[in-house]
């Protein structure tokens, strides 16, 4: 193994098609199964979160439309809380976390200037699970059985005395899919950043992205078990007749909540940490130069990580906490917004001393700086005991959240596919378009949430199907519906602008917004195994180091997946292990374990005949392959 | 009202056309409630200050820096050079919201301090159990023969502190009457204190604010808060039991309400219906509203509750009753004595 200087020569040329010989997946409808490159799973992936995007939104359209005037009946009250639960449910499970996993296993590993992600057969068997745990859900919503108990589906409403039927169950069990694909995307992404990194992309150098990639999900390892725990508590209860949450039987009501929010709130942030590296990225492209104050938002990122875990309480204020409990609690909240301030004030000083090319994902990164702000100053006052006693379920929290989850998010997201969308086909998108795009989503988000501050002012509570006339709450409502139909024009055009620029838009080349990490240092879109010749690491920004990429990765067997690991700290090159190969039983595990989850929300037999399809699955999975074991053994080094 | 917080206060007030009765946590009538309002006024003026200081500092920045391109070559000599302006304004910016914060802090300690302090001397003690999807109220007395029930409106006397105990039959509910004071959580197996106090007369409206599934969003309440005295007065028609000097059609009512499914969940008082799974209807002609604040009680709505309810509050527990007209006219007749 050595890391010498070399130039693209004609033994390369040839070494590039034996690597993309090597690392494609394998063709036919069979190979579509087996496929296991982080790109092509990570496409999917997007696309999936994306079209649950869209059918959340739609969702929200319709509530729109009934609260549009007072006594409407458009809906009634069994429909409007399957919407408000089903949109919920979708935008926090099925699009928010995991499209932020699903852009990062895109990225991160050619961030790094990696082959690939690290375990890529989970990679594939984690969307798969979350796919049939989205799809799931879905087809109990159009069956007319979706859940009706609300995202949180707060205990005893969503227990076995006051939800009968399997409402509830079909929610209960897509969070457990939902879950265990997160925390295996978890698990793939942490071993991926520390054993994978090029050599020379010390953690000093790691791209800010990369850090909130690896804080998130240091963050799903402890967030998500919790929900998992209490959904499960919540199956139990309702399938087998436990009392967890049955105060008659010794079980509490609250302990639901506390479990909840104790995954809920640290959610928030699984939500918001990725885009704060999106806007990292896209400042520092578009002013030319690093953001200011590299260590600053490191830690700022991973205080903010820290700080989630220990405020969920102020979801409870109004549950009779104790007060002296609830100061503790005060403080923290408004603590958290000390590092995003850091972050906000780091990225104005970079703007600042930069040279600004207003290109679309700078303009949705500037969205962010308005929205994100106002809904983390509106944060504070929620932090703030008494305003939540008087604001707490009502329309002014609908508005703060969608302040924080879009302007924060959301905003930061379609920049982030403005940005990479080249990178990902080939093709700039329309800048047009995006400008339309940018301007009807930020004019409209606005008109359609901030009228929410006042109507949840006014007395107007949350999760609520409809209201009198009397109560004045009217006119505002129907402002926000106007609002909803402009960001839902908006969308429209970002999907248009997506399928036209993927066949129509202008070549991009390797680099074309001239970046300085190592994404932009291969091809557009990158081939089967990332990089011709890995790269070595020289600073934060390799591609704006006047050396540029100083030396090439060599040694690397080109006709089986081999690559090189690196130690955790400083990214020495370390061991050089064989990825496994595509494989059908990712595919096929999935679907045994699918079946094992949602049979047992028919049965606990289920758990018992279940798993013995599961572990041939899982068993096979990792059964060893003639071919490949000889020659692995014919090459090994000795030391 | 400071002068920073004027001009916004009054976007706020312009959009909320106010109902009647008033519903809406930007006009107080009562010490606690005023009290969390005070404290909004501050936070929206620290808030407001803070917002308008990022935007300015934004736009100044997008302003001032000089335009470049993809072309343009980065410059990263700052990775390796120090920026000490940058440093000092980002470090002054910190220190700023740090102070602010910490101003909003204490400010919401303060508050809370001040909203558990409220004098409890000569208190009216009520027991408020919400039910799907409705408010029972129990005024408790120390004379248990002074104990009444009512249901859905609340009459409190202006300047007597009211205590009132939170209590749940079934799912999670929450109390809130934004005039007088912030939300609290009714949970089944626990109880919880809500303390306020009115000190304007008038007829304040109260909502459920926790999700508590079919009809959530029709479960609401009116508190009418009126001088002592006749609150005293309401106080003691509410202990009457119905009154037995009937016409024959009234007297014919009542046996229809004892022969119907009606006697199976409510209480009237004094004619031995004492069941407790609906409202008790004691008194249900001197309220102004039915079906927990969603009809005006009047003879068309009370006739159109009883025969077709799911038509007014779909998925209400309160089951259609098939009656005759002559039934119908009997038994309304009957409830229209019920003052």
């Amino acid at each position: 193994m050595n890391t010498t200087t070399t130039r693209l020569t004609a033994d390369m040329q040839q070494s590039a098609a034996r690597l993309e010989q090597t690392w494609r997946d394998p063709p036919g409808i069979l190979g579509w199964f087996s496929a296991i490159n982080h790109k092509t799973i990570a496409v999917r992936f997007m696309l999936t979160t994306m079209g649950f995007f869209l059918a959340g939104g739609v969702l929200a359209l319709i509530m729109r439309l009934q609260l549009a005037r007072p006594e409407n009946h458009l809906v009634g009250p069994d429909f409007y809380n399957q919407l408000f639960t089903m949109h919920g449910t979708t935008m926090m499970f099925l699009f928010a976390v995991p499209v932020m996993q699903a852009v990062g296993s895109y990225l991160v590993p050619l961030m790094l200037g990696a082959r690939s992600l690290a375990f890529p057969r989970m990679n594939a068997f984690a969307y798969w699970i979350f796919l049939f745990g989205g799809l799931m859900l879905y087809v109990g919503f159009l069956l007319d059985i979706g859940p009706d108990a609300g995202w949180f589906a707060y205990v005893p409403l969503a227990g076995p005395d006051y939800s009968p039927g399997k409402r509830v169950d079909f929610w209960a069990q897509m969070i457990t899919f939902t879950e265990l694909s997160a925390l295996l995307e978890a698990i793939i992404l942490i071993t991926t950043i520390f054993k994978m990194r090029a050599p020379g992309m010390t953690l000093n150098r790691m791209p800010l992205y990369v850090w909130t990639m690896l804080v998130t999900s240091f963050m799903v390892l402890f967030a998500m078990p919790s929900v998992m725990l209490a959904s499960t508590a919540l199956i139990t209860d309702r399938l087998v007749g436990t009392h967890f949450y049955n105060p008659a039987e010794g079980g509490d009501a609250l302990l639901w909540q506390h479990l909840f929010w104790f995954f809920g709130h640290p959610e928030v942030y699984l939500i918001f940490i990725p885009p704060l590296g999106f806007m990292s990225s896209i400042i520092a492209t578009f002013s030319r130069r690093p953001i200011y104050g590299y260590a600053a938002m490191v830690l700022a990122v991973i205080a903010t990580a820290f700080l989630a875990f220990g405020l969920w309480v102020h979801h409870m204020y109004a549950t009779n906490v104790p007060e002296l409990g609830k100061s503790f609690f005060t403080a923290s909240s408004a603590m958290i917004a000390i590092p995003t301030a850091i972050q906000i004030f780091c990225w104005i000083a970079t703007l600042w001393t930069g040279k600004l090319s207003f290109r679309t994902p700078l303009l949705f990164a500037l969205g962010f700086f308005f929205i994100l702000t106002l809904g983390g100053l509106t944060g504070v006052m929620l932090a703030s005991v008494g305003l939540d006693l008087q604001v707490h379920d009502t329309f002014f929290v609908v508005a703060h959240l969608h302040y924080v989850l879009i302007g924060g998010a959301v905003f930061p997201l379609f920049g982030a596919f403005y940005y990479w969308f080249p990178k990902f086909t080939g093709r700039l998108m329309s800048e047009t378009l995006g400008r339309w795009n940018f301007w009807l989503f930020f004019i409209g988000f606005n008109v359609a949430f901030f009228p929410m501050h006042l109507l949840g002012l006014a007395g107007m509570p949350r999760r609520v199907w409809t209201y009198p006339a009397s109560m004045g709450w009217g006119d505002m409502n129907l402002t926000a519906t106007v609002g909803a139909a402009i960001i839902a024009v908006s969308v429209l055009l970002f999907i248009i602008n997506a399928l036209k620029s993927r066949r129509h838009g202008a070549p991009a080349g390797p680099n074309p917004w001239g970046a300085g990490t190592l994404e932009w240092g291969t091809d557009s879109p990158p081939p089967a195994g990332n990089f011709v010749a890995p790269p070595v690491c020289g600073g934060r920004y390799p591609l704006w180091e006047p050396d540029g990429v100083p030396a090439r990765v060599t040694g690397l067997d080109d006709d089986r997946r081999a690559i090189l690991t690196t130690t955790l700290m400083d990214a020495r090159p370390d061991l050089r292990p064989t990825m496994p190969s595509p494989s059908i039983w990712p595919f096929l595990s999935a679907i045994a374990v699918t079946v094992l989850f949602i049979g047992s929300i028919f049965t606990p037999w289920a758990v018992v005949w279940g798993a013995v399809p599961v572990a041939i699955g899982t068993t096979l999975w990792f059964w060893p392959n003639r071919k490949s074991t000889e020659r692995q053994v014919a090459r090994e080094v000795r030391p | 009202m400071t002068r920073t917080t004027a001009p916004l206060a009054l976007l706020f007030a312009a959009a909320g056309a106010y109902a009647e009765p008033a519903q809406s946590a930007l006009r107080p009538a009562g010490i606690q409630a005023e009290r969390i309002h005070d404290l909004w006024q501050l936070t929206l003026a620290i808030c407001a200050l803070v917002f308008a200081a990022v935007l300015a500092a934004l736009l100044a920045a997008l302003w001032r820096a000089p335009r470049g391109d993809a072309a343009t070559p980065a410059d990263v000599s700052p990775l390796s050079r120090p920026e000490p302006r940058l440093r000092r304004n980002v470090l002054l910016a910190v220190g700023a919201s740090v102070a602010l914060l910490f101003v909003l802090i204490v400010a919401d300690f303060q508050t809370d301090r001040l909203l558990n302090r409220m004098p409890l001397a000569d208190a009216v003690n009520i027991e408020v159990t919400a039910h799907q999807w409705w408010w029972e109220a129990r005024y408790d007395d120390p004379e248990p023969g002074r104990i009444f029930t009512t249901a859905n409106e609340l009459h409190i006397p202006v300047g007597r502190p009211v205590v009132l105990k939170l209590k749940s039959s079934d799912v999670i509910h929450t109390f809130w009457l934004p005039s007088l004071h912030g939300k609290k959580d009714m949970i089944p197996g626990r109880t919880a204190l809500l303390r306020l106090r009115a000190d304007q007369p008038g007829t304040y409206r109260g909502q459920c604010a926790e999700f508590c599934g079919f009809e959530h969003a029709l479960m609401a309440f009116l508190v009418t808060a009126e001088p002592n005295d006749r609150y005293e007065a309401w106080a003691d028609t509410q202990r009457r039991e119905a009154s037995n000097e009937l016409s024959a059609q009234e007297s014919r009512g009542r046996q229809v309400f004892m022969e119907r499914s009606c006697v199976m969940c409510h209480t009237i008082q004094g004619i031995g219906a004492n069941a407790t799974f609906g409202p008790d209807l004691t008194h249900l002609a001197g309220r102004a509203t039915l079906a927990s604040g969603v009809l005006p009680n009047n003879r068309e709505q009370l006739a159109a509750w009883i025969t077709k309810p799911q038509q007014q509050k779909p998925g209400t527990n309160m089951p259609s009753t098939a009656l005759s007209q002559e039934e119908l006219d009997a038994l309304l007749a009957y409830l229209g004595t019920l003052k």
